[in-house]
């Protein structure tokens, strides 16, 4: 049977440089719980360390985990790449770390947390996740889709690492699932200002780097459980499934 | 010459990071890709970008830059501003492009035109 599934699939964890020491895998589902979220994803720059623990956290408070990552390509465009299981995540995170240059100076950048879902810290990260990755957009999609991911441009309204802000258009050999507005525009005045996302499905979804952000926007799907494998079925609109607008 | 002589003689504004305006700038340096910037921007410089996210002040602390100028008449996001009052980090406002201030700031002496050739 289909029902409706609240969700916010772009939310960053303390495994983040940018990202509150608060946002523990624990603490970011309960407050998705709060937030009356059925579906988050975790999306960390150019990591998954993290979403293996708040997957395990969401499975025992009844909270759907989608792992994901928000790449940084070449171009320092945010890619939101989200997977089926956690293993296909770790198989994208170890071609990205490949290909991840730098190490983190924690002073500068900020801490790199790899916690577990009891809130305990198991240690740090010390890739330059931050960074940018030396592959180009086009390289990303097509791993990414080569493991099953769905791959959603982030922040297509924002001047910053984004699609638009840094390419000024979207390619058109570039296979996008799917475009993400951010909370700081109302989704109709995006559409008819953010040139070209009106071709693609479109989510809004919170970027939350801090708790209370979780869930400040989402988006609302139809789908008969709370898998990526409905998800894409949505985004392509069959069988029922599908995005609900807020019109509706 | 200091941060300050740059805004006096350009008539550049102050977004952020006042602490900062006796910095002495010993180079120059444009670009708006941060990763390229981490890389290749000289210590001391002053950087021209028309990128207003909160990372050019981490950029800018990891390159010992002695400021940021916002060209293009760009804005600094707020964390920005932020982040640069916290770290002294000048941010300054250009209203036109990064090419006509490069050409005056090089004008009056910044950068050292012999080494660029011996590159060359």
């Amino acid at each position: 049977m289909l029902k409706k599934f609240k969700a916010d699939l772009h939310i960053h964890s303390c495994l983040s440089p940018c990202s509150d020491w608060d946002m523990s895998p624990k603490k970011i589902v309960e407050k998705s719980r709060e937030r009356q979220l059925d579906l988050i994803a975790i999306c960390d720059h150019n990591t998954a360390e993290n979403a293996a623990a708040t997957s395990r956290e969401g499975n025992r408070q009844g909270i759907a985990v989608l792992p994901g990552m928000e790449i940084c390509s070449r171009e320092e465009v945010h890619l939101i790449t989200l997977f089926k299981q956690i293993e296909d995540a770790l198989k994208m995170q170890e071609f990205i770390y490949a290909h991840l240059p730098g190490k983190n100076k924690p002073e500068v950048f900020g801490h790199q947390v790899v916690a577990d879902e009891h809130d305990q810290v198991l240690g740090e990260n010390d890739h330059l996740l931050i960074g940018a990755t030396q592959l180009s957009l086009l390289d990303i999609v097509a791993k990414a889709h080569q493991l099953g991911a769905i791959c959603i441009s982030s922040h297509v309204d924002r001047p910053s690492y984004s699609l638009i802000g840094q390419l000024g258009f979207i390619p058109e050999d570039l296979h996008l699932d799917a475009v993400e507005v951010s909370y700081r525009v109302p989704l109709d005045k995006a559409l008819d200002e953010v040139p070209g996302i009106k071709d693609y499905p479109c989510v809004t979804a919170s970027d939350a780097h801090f708790l209370k952000d979780i869930g400040k926007v989402w988006t609302e799907f139809i789908l008969a459980a709370p898998t990526l494998e409905e998800i894409q079925m949505a985004l392509a609109g069959i069988e029922g499934r599908r995005i609900l607008n807020d019109t509706e | 010459m200091l941060v300050m002589d740059l805004v006096e003689k350009f008539d550049l504004s102050i977004a952020a990071g006042k602490t900062g305006l006796d910095r002495e700038v010993m180079d120059g340096y444009c670009g708006d890709l941060l990763s390229e910037i981490m890389g290749n921007a000289p210590a001391g410089c002053a950087w021209l970008t028309v990128q207003g996210h909160q990372n050019i002040v981490a950029v800018a602390v990891l390159r010992e830059m002695a400021a940021i100028i916002i060209t293009g008449g760009q804005e600094p996001d707020e964390e920005t501003i932020q982040k640069a009052d916290q770290e002294g980090v000048p941010i300054l406002l250009w209203p036109n492009s990064s090419y006509r201030l490069a050409g005056r700031i090089f004008g009056v002496g910044v950068g050292n035109l012999a080494s660029d050739v011996k590159k060359i």
